[in-house]
């Protein structure tokens, strides 16, 4: 029977000085690379794809997969890009595992590479972490002076560069496409495909991307094996995964377990719901990830269990919201979110999504009526799977789940002529009052 | 603002020269220039384009796509109030209206520098800043400053202007914020070593796993290996559109939502 949390990424955390290439190497660091080396690239692959580890950034794709589709008979340079940009609203993973664990990515970044034969890789970080960009600026250039990047690097042949690119702000380009053209220096708006990055990338080269969380995981998997990573998990969603809780818990923070746990077992983990009070609504996976309620703290939190309830594990940021909360006020937020990050390239996204926050805010403020509910709805389906990418279509899950569950909370507003909660009881340091 | 010195211009050839193709370059080259004249000024712009070789207007598009580059300056210290909605909830909204009222600014504003102060402070509301575990959060020069409340916001804004030391709670002593640019360019501080491994949230579950003795398996487990997925069922298991998109096979044209996303264009 595997442990109910399972720290591997985040095990590192608690050492002294941990972001450093010693402490790292004294808890084994570096030690699976050259493991790596002593395979072929192709037996790399197919321990990534043996192990079932899918992709921690929100679609769950097959990360082994993924690799195997670089063309390796394309003569241009191959390139490995790591998504750093962490910008789903909810989603605290990659930031604080770069803070504290950065060398555990640098490895990772290396035998990704070797195994998709790629000798320049990027590290695409948000540019609103400052310290977080620090310790991973600094882990690369440890990395080189201790022959662990450059050329021929422990004696293999194999040849890595790594670069630290810091983005500007955009929540955009944490899709990965526009991620590439923020890299190649433009505005970020998302990039038509076919062709896939697989095949025409960066600088229309063949490029995987993945996700910080993803490429840190591998490894452990090569120096665990892939058996031992399948142990843990669920039969379709393997291995470990950082679940991050925030909001309304009385301990909110990381925690690290097999994919599969339940939010009522992690909540039992985190102290409860602050103050005793109820759970109201969460998200499973960001604010992309349409919400659920007090009804699903059962499901299974893997990729197949979150979809069945109706909604997606996506980044496993799990935002608690009490019932103190008002879910129209919640929503109303994430849209005119999602309004200000549309990159504007397609019109039922740019357009779409001011309209949203027109029917929203006026039903917030109680002035509406009913029929703005239908007509938010309709809204959302010119919005869903009409848009360029999944931005547009993200932007409509708070919405739509917020109908589905709370109909009566809108309906409330137009009763009460305005929202009928108060705010300043949601707050961290309202936490305190006696409950009624 | 006068063009840029020679030492600017020498390090942006530096920036544009890490990348196979140097337009790569312009991201890190703006929070240069940003470090050098305190804003993206029009000669910043020119000097760009002309080490890349691409028109101003091009660099000029792309510095208004991003949030980070400003075309007005901003203060000494810039306070970034996370209002998305869950700091908004947990007290980010509180904060940031309280902050508005103190320093007499609006969204986006630079407080007047008053007699005896020594640094300028701005304001501004961002989005998630990927620490919501420490909400309601505030970033000032990108650093995080967890767990804020409004009465502390405003002690730290007036230790701030004051000039007294203040530190991230998750990081080093604050920078000014062209400091802070120029680490985004690309070119470090020293500073690394200062701060923690991880805040007390980052912690809670690993603390509870060390009190119970919980670990990953330490052998490798016994049972069978996964089966290779075929590329078929990996797109049935794949939950979201986002990862179907990224699994159509690119010779397969007749993929309705990617035939769908051109026609939207
Ligand atoms: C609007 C939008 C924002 C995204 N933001 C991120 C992000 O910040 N980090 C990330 O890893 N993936 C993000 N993704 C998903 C990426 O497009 C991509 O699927 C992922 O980086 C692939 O890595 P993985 O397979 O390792 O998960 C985003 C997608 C969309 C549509
Ligand atoms: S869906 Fe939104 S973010 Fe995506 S391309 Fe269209 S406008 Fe841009
Ligand atoms: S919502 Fe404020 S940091 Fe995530």
């Amino acid at each position: 029977m595997t442990d109910t949390l399972t720290p591997v990424l985040t095990d590192m955390w608690d050492v002294e000085r941990s972001w450093t290439l010693a402490a790292y190497e004294s808890k084994g660091g570096y030690q699976a690379l050259d493991k790596a080396f002593g395979m072929s690239q192709d037996d790399v692959i197919a321990a990534v794809k043996d192990s079932g580890l899918r992709g921690r950034g929100g679609a769950g794709f097959p990360t082994g997969m993924k690799w195997s589709f670089i063309p390796q008979d394309n003569p241009k340079p191959k390139y490995l890009v790591v998504n750093a940009d962490e910008s789903e609203p909810g989603t605290c993973k990659d930031i604080p595992l770069m803070m504290g664990n950065p060398h555990v990515l640098v490895e990772g970044v290396i035998i990704s590479s070797y195994a998709i034969r790629a000798n320049k890789a990027f590290i695409y970080i948000r540019g609103e972490v400052l310290h977080v960009i620090r310790r991973v600026q600094a882990a690369v250039a440890e990395a080189y002076a201790a022959g662990h990047l450059g050329k021929d690097i422990h004696g293999s042949g194999y040849d890595l560069d790594v670069v630290v690119h810091a983005g500007a702000g955009a929540y955009i380009c944490g899709e990965e496409t526009a991620l590439l053209e923020g890299l190649e220096g433009r505005r970020g708006q998302p990039r038509l495909r076919p062709p896939f990055p697989a095949v025409a990338g960066l600088y229309a080269s063949p490029t995987v991307i993945n996700n910080v969380e993803s490429i840190a995981s591998v490894p452990s998997i090569v120096a665990n094996g892939a058996q031992w990573f399948a142990s843990m998990g669920t039969e379709k969603s393997k291995g470990y995964g950082i679940f991050s809780l925030s909001g309304h818990v009385t301990k909110p923070g990381q925690y690290e377990a097999p994919l599969g746990i339940t939010l009522r077992e992690l909540l039992d983990l985190a102290g409860g719901i602050r103050g005793g009070r109820e759970l109201k609504f969460w998200t499973p996976g960001g604010s992309s990830t349409p919400l659920l309620t007090a009804d699903h703290l059962d499901i299974p939190l893997d990729f197949e269990g979150v979809g069945a309830a109706g909604s997606m594990l996506g980044t496993r940021a799990l935002q608690i919201f009490d019932d103190t909360v008002c879910v129209v006020r919640a929503v109303l937020r994430w849209t005119e979110f999602y309004k200000h990050e549309s990159c504007g390239k397609c019109t039922p996204c740019r357009e779409g999504t001011w309209w949203l926050v027109q029917t929203l805010a006026r039903l917030e403020k109680g002035q509406g009526t009913e029929a703005d509910l239908d007509t938010l709805l309709d809204q959302c389906d010119n919005i869903l799977g009409r848009s360029f990418c999944a931005l547009g279509d993200g932007a409509t899950s708070p919405i739509s789940s917020s109908i589905q569950y709370f109909r009566d909370e809108y309906l409330a507003h137009l009763t009460h002529g305005g929202c009928p909660f108060d705010a300043a009881r949601s707050t961290a340091w309202a936490g305190q009052e006696v409950t009624a | 603002m006068s063009a840029l010195d020679d030492k600017t211009m020498g390090e942006l050839r530096e920036i544009a020269g890490r990348y196979p193709e140097k337009r790569s370059g312009l991201l890190p080259m703006l929070h240069l220039v940003q470090s050098a004249q305190g804003k993206v000024t029009p000669e910043a712009i020119e000097a760009c384009a002309e080490i890349l070789e691409i028109s101003a207007a091009e660099v000029s598009g792309v510095a208004t796509f991003y949030t980070m580059y400003k075309r007005h300056g901003v203060g000494d210290f810039h306070v970034g109030v996370c209002t998305n909605t869950l700091c908004a909830v947990m007290g980010g909204d509180q904060i940031f209206e309280r902050l508005k009222q103190h320093l007499e600014i609006g969204n986006d504003e630079v407080a007047d520098k008053r007699q005896g102060d020594q640094y300028s402070v701005s304001l501004e509301h961002v989005e998630c800043n990927a620490a919501c575990d420490y909400a309601p959060v505030v970033m000032v020069n990108w650093e995080f400053m967890d767990n804020q409340t409004p009465e502390g916001a405003v002690q730290m804004v007036e230790s701030l202007r004051a000039g007294h030391d203040v530190r991230s709670t998750r990081g080093p002593k604050l920078c000014t914020w062209r400091e802070a640019e120029r680490v985004l360019a690309g070119f470090p501080d020293g500073r690394v070593d200062e701060g923690p491994s991880a805040g007390p949230a980052s912690l809670a579950g690993l603390e509870i796993a060390r009190e119970r003795g919980w670990t990953a398996p330490h052998v490798p487990a016994p049972g069978a290996i996964a089966p290779t997925p075929s590329k078929e069922s990996a797109v049935a298991e794949a939950d979201t559109s986002r990862a179907e998109s990224e699994t159509i096979d690119e010779s397969s044209s007749a993929d309705e939502s990617a035939a769908e996303k051109r026609e939207a264009q």
